[in-house]
This record gives structure tokens, sequence and C-alpha cells, in this order.
């Protein structure tokens, strides 16, 4: 049995950038498990850089964290117990979005090529790519590619999913989709979410938690519910981002 | 690895109806076994039920494998009915419904035949001619234009792109002519000095560096070296679409890019080749002297009388066309890449084979008609 652990990921003193130049240091936080947790902020201030460092695809600076009680991710060893979907789906462009959600299937997993096929397209379907299987990713539009690199980021039925905003560039009915696709595989699944995300309806419809990020003050500058961070917090960075104005201070 | 529950009871009752009881997990892990199970039920040709009241925890993937199952039973015209799921797994089995909907699925292109096959081949090289051609003439539009509208070339690029074709392939250029050069001289040292015609080695080298191997063989390396950088970097533009967006910035791509290519190469290349000779001719001497006895001035004085400045001129003219072909070539296949990475691939494939196989032809038809005319 894997050893049950009460949160997804645990930073302490993490400091995050490229090239020995820290973006972001400092960082502690807890995401727990079986929620859907946001990393808020604006452009430039390291959301990704912290979904790359969280995810082992850049190595920390300083600090320590720990992914799902594994200690950090090492992405040499195999499959990971999380899936990852990023900001313009990632799709191997030589083969078809059916081959690109497979591929995972067919080297983790003992189904047989039948069942992969009916899954993979299953996995399409919920993303609303139903009828697509066959299509190159050259040949679909980017919110598709978008949705595809989550079909495949799910195929393995990962306990956890880090998505780089998932919902940018969706059109309203496709990213309420998916929104709910998220809180259902949170509900029944227990699946953990870690997402960057700049869209208000969805922190507000689906978040649970959350941490914002600011490029000035490299740090977390706000951390708790989406609400909790509107309603009762007095910080100017934080009210300009959940009220769409302007920051002047 | 987790530890499955997964188990499955077959029960059928006196009527000879089947009831298929999954209990325990039903995980991806136990995805094999759940499909090995259902699926050989469905090959008994018989309805069934499947009862789920005794799984704990049904995850995506086996619902999805569920559902596949029962679509595929369905069109066998058998029919299986899912029950005892709890709310939260119907929800589940809800959302991997694979009745619910459906765009019009894509078929895969069904296999072409070998006359078909010929048929599309023969069209696509017809049409890659044609596009050729089309770029050519585009291309002595936007020449002529840019000679009014100066600030439409990105002229901060060239000396950038002079050094990567130029300098940068210095070293490598040298060699690969040094060596044919010794080669030569070698392999015709042989012959020479069975007839006592050691010192012609001079005539040999000297002609054969100048007129045709240091041209062929400096658009060959430039060809390897920048042809394909070209054809995958303006491919990769295509591809990210960073050529579109200088349409929309109101540039021409093809002057914004290719006109400093072309100003690059036709600069960098006689040059190179003019280097490219002059290697050669020592690759010959350091056989003249160390195998045929020679000495430097008698190689050099016989070189004197062999070689004349129309032969080093029709050598320097034929590189400034090889560099005019790498550059066309390579820009157009790179600014006709379409279909993400596998695209740029393919166009700088085929960028580099396409040029090689036009400097062979051209250099025939230069030595073709340098011959008729007595140059």
């Amino acid at each position: 049995m894997v050893v049950p652990t009460q949160f997804g990921v645990r930073a302490q003193g993490l400091a995050i950038g490229y090239d020995g130049v820290a973006i972001q240091e400092g960082l502690d936080f807890e995401i727990s498990t079986g929620g859907i947790f946001a990393i808020l902020g604006g452009s430039g201030c390291g959301k990704t850089t912290l979904l790359q460092t969280l995810t082992g695809l850049l190595a920390p600076i300083s600090g320590e964290f720990d992914v799902l009680g594994h200690g950090p991710p090492d992405l040499a060893v195999g499959l990971p117990p999380f899936g990852v979907a990023f900001q313009s789906g990632a799709l191997l462009g030589s083969e078809t979005l059916l081959e690109n959600v497979s591929l995972p299937l067919r080297r983790w997993t003992d189904l047989p090529a039948e069942a992969i096929t009916a899954l993979a397209s299953s996995r399409l379907r919920i993303v609303g790519l139903a009828g697509f299987e066959l299509h190159l990713p050259a040949e679909v539009s980017g919110g598709m590619l978008k949705r595809a690199g989550i079909a495949r980021a799910l195929a393995m039925e990962p306990r956890m999913l880090f998505l780089d905003e998932p919902s940018a560039g969706l059109d309203p009915v496709t990213a309420v989709e998916l929104d709910d696709t998220l809180a259902l595989l949170r509900d029944d699944l227990g699946v953990t979410t870690v997402l960057v995300t700049h869209e208000l309806p969805s922190i507000f419809r689906i978040v649970d938690d959350c941490l914002m990020l600011d490029r000035d003050a490299h740090g977390i500058i706000a951390q708790g519910t989406p609400a909790e961070l509107r309603d009762h917090n007095d910080d100017p960075r934080v009210q300009a981002f959940f009220n769409r104005r302007p920051n002047h201070a | 690895m987790v530890e499955s529950s997964f188990q499955v009871e077959r029960r059928s009752n006196e009527q000879g109806a089947v009831l298929l009881e999954l209990r325990g997990d039903c995980l991806l892990v136990d995805g094999s076994r759940v499909w090995a199970v259902v699926d050989q039920e469905l090959q008994a040709g018989q309805g069934f039920t499947l009862d789920l009241s005794g799984v704990l925890r049904l995850d995506g993937a086996s619902a999805a494998l569920l559902q596949a199952l029962r679509l595929k039973a369905e069109r066998k015209g058998i029919s299986v009915e899912l029950q005892g799921a709890s709310t939260d797994q119907q929800r589940m089995l809800d959302l991997y419904d694979c009745t619910r909907e459906g765009a019009g699925a894509r078929t895969t292109p069904a296999n072409l035949k070998v006359l078909d096959q010929i048929g599309r081949a023969t069209m696509e090289s017809l049409s890659s001619i044609k596009d050729v051609l089309a770029f050519v003439g585009d291309l002595a539009h936007s020449i002529r234009l840019s000679f009014r509208d100066r600030s439409s070339i990105n002229w901060k690029a060239v000396p950038g792109l002079m050094e990567r074709a130029g300098a940068d392939g210095v070293p490598i250029t040298l060699l690969i002519n040094f060596l044919v050069g010794l080669i030569v001289a070698l392999q015709a040292s042989y012959q020479l000095q069975k007839f006592g015609a050691s010192i012609f080695i001079a005539d040999l080298v000297g002609l054969s560096m100048v007129r045709e191997m240091a041209p062929l063989m400096t658009a060959i390396v430039v060809a390897g070296r920048s042809g394909a950088a070209y054809a995958a970097e303006l491919g990769t533009m295509k591809v990210n679409q960073e050529v579109d967006a200088l349409w929309t910035l109101g540039f021409d791509p093809q002057r914004f890019l290719v006109i400093p290519r072309l100003i690059a190469l036709t600069s960098v290349v006689p040059l190179l080749t003019i280097f490219s000779m002059l290697v050669g001719i020592f690759g010959g001497l350091l056989v003249a002297v160390q195998r045929l006895n020679l000495t430097t001035l008698a190689y050099f004085v016989e070189l004197e009388k062999a070689l004349s400045l129309s032969d080093v001129m029709g050598g320097v003219i034929k590189s400034v066309v090889f560099a005019v072909t790498i550059t066309f070539i390579s820009c157009q296949r790179g600014l006709g890449t379409h279909g993400g990475a596998a695209g740029v691939g393919r166009s700088t494939t085929s960028a580099v084979v396409v040029i090689l196989f036009f400097l062979v032809v051209l250099d025939a038809m230069f030595t073709v008609f340098f011959n008729i005319f007595g140059i």
C-alpha cells in the first residue's frame, strides 16, 4: 500500500529560478491532498517556474520540497505519480492525438491494444475531442491542443495533476466543462490538482486553496481560499487581482 | 505498486442469466484483468449483467474501459447491463459514456494503390517545381523593390549571418579542401611518376582544384552547414507563426529574411572558395615535395604556366551561382514548412537533398558550357 499522505506538496525555504538567479525565494507552503490548488500572480512572477520545479523539470536553487511523500520527483526513474499538462499542449507533432494519449498507456500498462485505444479515446472524449482521434496536432486549434494535453496528463489516472493555464484560451463553455471535470476528479477520486490560472470565474468555481506570488516581492504575498483573499485581504496587490483593478500601489 | 484487491465472481441463475460481480478496487492497474474477464464473457455472445455494488473504488480508467466494453457489446447486439454503482461511481461512468456524443469521426485513410501513389508523387513534384519557380519570381520582384525601400531588409542580421556561414565554417572547409587536394595529387602521382611526368602534378591539382573541386566541395560544406540551418530556422519560424507575425507587422518575410541570407552567402561563399583553392594547391604541394621530390619553386612555376585568371574567375563565378542556389532552395523549403516539428525535419532533409542534386547538375552544366566556349 502507498503510505497515505496528508499533503500533496510541501515546500520549505524553496528558491526557484534559472541559472542560479532566484525569481522567487523563501517559499513555504503546503498543498493538501484531494483539493484544487491554484498558483496565482501576475505575468513573469514565476508561476510556471514553480510548476516546473514541483514537477521535477527544473532543479530548485535551494530549499526543500516533497511531492506526495516521495521527495522531490526524479523523472529519470520512470513514471511520476502525477500528470502534467503544458500551456500549449506540447503534443508530439508526428503522432495523432490518440497516439499521444496512448503513449504512456502502452509503456506503463499491460492492457491489450484494443483497450488502450478505447481508454485513450475516452480520455479525449471527456475533454471534448471526440472525433479528433486521428488528427495530427498541426491540424487542430490551439484550444484543442491544450485539451489534448490534459487528456494525455490524465491518461495514467494520476493521483495528482499539474496544469499550466488549463482554461486560458478556451471558450467559456469548454472552460466550464473542464472545470467540472477537474471537480469530478477531485470529488470522486480524490485527485489533487495544482494549477496555474488567471481565470477568476474558474478560480471561484472550483479552487479550494491558493497562493499568490509577486514578482517584486520575490515571494508569497497571500495564501488562503479565493473568497478569503478577495474579502479579507487588505494587500492592494491581492485586491487588484481579485477585483480586476489596475494596481497603482 | 498498489496492492490490488480486485476480484470477480461469475454467477448464473436457473434461467441462464449471467451475473458478473466485480469486487474490491477497480483501478487502472486492474484494467487488463477487468478487460480480459468482461471481454471473455462477450465472446460467449450472451447478454449479461455487471454488478458493481461490491466495488470500493472505481477510477476513470476502469469506468472508461467498462463503457468501451459495453459499446463493443452493443455493436455485437449483446446487451450488457451495469448495476449497483454508487452515485459517485455512476457520475464517473456517465462521464465516460461512449454513446453520449461524438462529432463525425475521421476514418483512417485507405491505403493508396501503387498507381495512385505514382500519380500523387508526380503531381507533388510538378507542383514543387512550380513552387520553386514562383519563389524565384517573387524574390526577384522583392530584390527590385528592396533597392527602393532599403528599410524593408533586416540589415542588422547580415554581419551575424556572414560570420556563421563564413568565419565559423572556415576550419571545416579548409580541412576538407586540403585533403581533397592531397588525395587528388596522391592518386595522380603514381601514374605521372611512371611516365616521368611528375611536374604535371601542378597542372593537374591546380586546374582540378580551381575549376571543379574547390567550388563544389565548398558549396557542399555550405549546403550542409548553412543550407540545413536556414531551412530549419525559417521552418521553425513558419511553424511558430513568426512568419505570419512579420506579415502583420508590414514586413514581407521574403525581403526581411531571405535577402539578408542571400547577401551573406553570396559574399562569403566566393571567399571560402578562394581559400579552398589555395589550401587544395598546398595539399598538392605536400605530395609533390614529399613523394615526387619536386622543389616548391618548380611546383609554383609550373602552376603559373597552367593556370590563367579566367580559370580562377570561372571557379569564383560558379561559387556565386552555388551560393544563390543554396539560399533559394533552403529558404523556399523553410518558408514552405507545415506540420509542426516533423514538418521542420522534412523541410530540412528535402532542402539538403535538393541542394546537393542541383549543385551537381549545375556543376555539370558549367563544365559543358565552359568547354563549348573554350574558357
